[in-house]
């Protein structure tokens, strides 16, 4: 195994030493139970970002449907510990929600990924409407009412080593073979198939793997708030998460994780200005987009940042 | 043998006919040039064969192994997989991405391990990747590309971004290589380097080679046996002094003698 290469070991006591500072700041009371919220909605932003940022900003296939996957996690994970009210009942009901959006995901993606640009994004808008409709009107969803009540097993622990992983995970897939097949596709439709790259497979396999972690993020969030109804994943949620994925860079991992904790940091300080709340985060999210289209990060990593400066002082 | 047969082969897009009864073949180790005026059909008779469009009649067959294997209606990357590869004629590298990745996207093919090792890097990835990359380098290494691998593609000079695409388009371990206007934008040094480069790949790589060209002093000189499309349909073909003196491809490109009418 070249699991303990210098390079892992590094990324390792990172995430530790992330989590000690978080950790400690929370037990010191800096970080009280009301920023603890906000915490937890990072992870489950990053999540989200990252797996959409996969399809979107890697693939280069445009889709508004990422609630909707994120919905099929929620509801499944909380059916599940509904009636499991154990730590294996949780794990269980994530893995589940997670399984279930991919499949779902693989069903929608194999007719819709044919489509190109608008459509695609039209295609994938209506799916996560006809789930949202779907729960609004099942009765083991409880209709409209929602859920309520679902066991809470998700704590910021949980929240973080699964964000933690998620990233990892999404990361090594980018940089594998089959990665570069998603990246290229993006860059130029024909000249992958040309190039032997079976394109259809490969946008399908990234939406998947999106909506995998899309769903693994919805059934998170069904722990860790405790409290489900269709409305929670409509339209403007989908558009949250790419609001994240667009300002952080399209194609940067880093941008994402970066934008989901802005973002949120952003809506919890202005909660303070009701008034004003929606007009200040508008007029950011317009400033950013003039200055920066790219986004914060543009397609750079935060190892991109280190080769530079080691290029500069060569 | 044939390496490459094509049988009365068209394609109408409407009305219009394209590529219209073209039937030809190449023999393993040609280099066999495709020449005709503007709006010919040689880049449709391209696309036909590297399976971009779907033949309306007719059939291509590339001989794998002594087996004939039928292309026509083959998705583009399964053609490319029984060993036709292609430049275009306008590059289409994939410009945002670096040298060496443009190179080993088109190693993709040889990739055995499966989503579990993409996603986990087990052992197997460690493995694959590292042959992968040397392959690549060494690729990269007959070009002198291998000091740019980390360049972005889109930020190197015009001809070595045609030099790249010919090593991507080598990656995929073609047999055929389908060449489309390759010295398109070139001044008279640059062709001559790029002439030298041809005739080197295809002793070094084992390759036959259809080349679609308008310079015709480069045509003239490199290729064996040359096709004529005029208006979708093959008038002439034969070896390039023939085809210097025929008087049907005098025609098509200078059109018809006023002195003869």
């Amino acid at each position: 195994m070249r699991a303990l290469t210098k390079k892992n070991l590094l990324i390792l006591l990172s995430i530790l030493l992330t989590f000690a500072i978080a950790q400690g700041l929370i037990t010191v009371g800096i970080i009280n139970s009301f920023y603890e919220i906000t915490i937890a909605t990072i992870c489950i932003n990053i999540i989200l970002a990252a797996s959409l940022n996969l399809v979107t900003g890697f693939t280069g296939q445009f889709s508004l449907g990422h609630a909707g996957f994120m919905s099929i996690g929620a509801y499944v994970c909380a059916l599940i510990t509904m009636r499991m009210n154990s730590t294996a009942g949780f794990l269980l009901g994530v893995l589940a929600g997670a399984i279930a959006a991919t499949l779902v995901g693989i069903l929608v993606g194999i007719p819709t990924l044919r489509l190109r640009g608008d459509y695609l994004a039209i295609a994938t808008l209506g799916m996560a409407e006809i789930i949202r409709v779907l729960f609004l009107n099942m009765d083991i969803t409880n209709g409209a009412a929602g859920l309520n009540g679902i066991p809470r097993f998700a704590n910021w622990t949980w929240l973080f080593f699964f964000t933690a992983a998620a990233i990892i995970l999404i990361n090594n897939f980018l940089k594998s073979s089959h990665g570069r097949a998603c990246i290229s596709i993006r860059e130029d439709e024909i000249a992958a198939e040309s190039m032997g790259i079976n394109t259809t497979k490969y946008k399908v396999m990234a939406f998947a793997i999106g909506a995998f972690f899309a769903g693994a993020a919805g059934a998170l969030y069904a722990s860790y708030f405790y409290f489900l109804k269709p409305d929670l994943f409509g339209f403007l949620k989908s558009i949250d998460i790419l609001v994240i994925v667009v300002l952080g860079g399209m194609g940067s991992l880093t941008g994402s994780v970066i934008a989901a904790a802005a973002l949120a940091i952003l809506t919890t300080f202005l909660q303070s200005f009701t008034a004003i709340r929606m007009i200040v985060y508008a007029a950011l999210l317009v400033l950013v987009m003039i200055f920066r289209p790219q986004g914060i990060m543009g397609t750079k990593e935060i190892n991109d940042l280190f080769k530079f400066r080691k290029k500069i002082r060569e | 043998m044939s390496l490459l047969t094509v049988d009365k082969l068209t394609k109408s897009f409407g009305g219009l006919t394209a590529v219209s009864n073209v039937s030809m073949h190449i023999d393993k180790g040609e280099l066999v040039g495709l020449i005709g005026p503007n709006g010919a059909g040689k880049t449709t008779l391209f696309n036909l064969l590297t399976g971009v469009y779907v033949p309306t009649s007719g059939s291509i067959k590339l001989d794998v192994d002594g087996r004939l294997k039928e292309l026509g209606g083959l998705k583009p990357y399964n053609v490319t997989k029984e060993g036709l590869a292609r430049t275009f004629q306008n590059i289409r590298l994939f410009k945002d991405l670096t040298v060496l990745d443009n190179v080993r996207i088109a190693m993709h093919q040889n990739i055995k391990y499966q989503l579990p090792s993409a996603l986990l890097h087990f052992n197997k990835f460690h493995n694959e990747e590292d042959v992968l990359l040397e392959e690549a380098e060494r690729l990269l290494d007959i070009f002198h590309l291998s000091h740019k691998k980390n360049e972005l593609a889109k930020n190197l000079p015009y001809g070595e971004q045609r030099h790249l695409e010919i090593a991507r388009a080598l990656a995929t371990k073609p047999y055929l290589l389908l060449r489309d206007d390759p010295a398109a934008g070139m001044n008279p040094h640059e062709t001559a380097a790029l002439t030298q480069i041809i005739s080197w790949i295809r002793k070094e790589f084992n390759l036959t080679i259809l080349l679609i060209e308008h310079d015709m002093s480069l045509v003239m000189k490199i290729c064996e046996r040359i096709y004529v499309l005029d208006y979708g349909m093959l008038i002439a073909s034969g070896k390039p002094e023939e085809i210097r003196t025929n008087k049907k491809v005098i025609e098509a490109y200078l059109g018809e003698d006023v002195s003869n009418a």
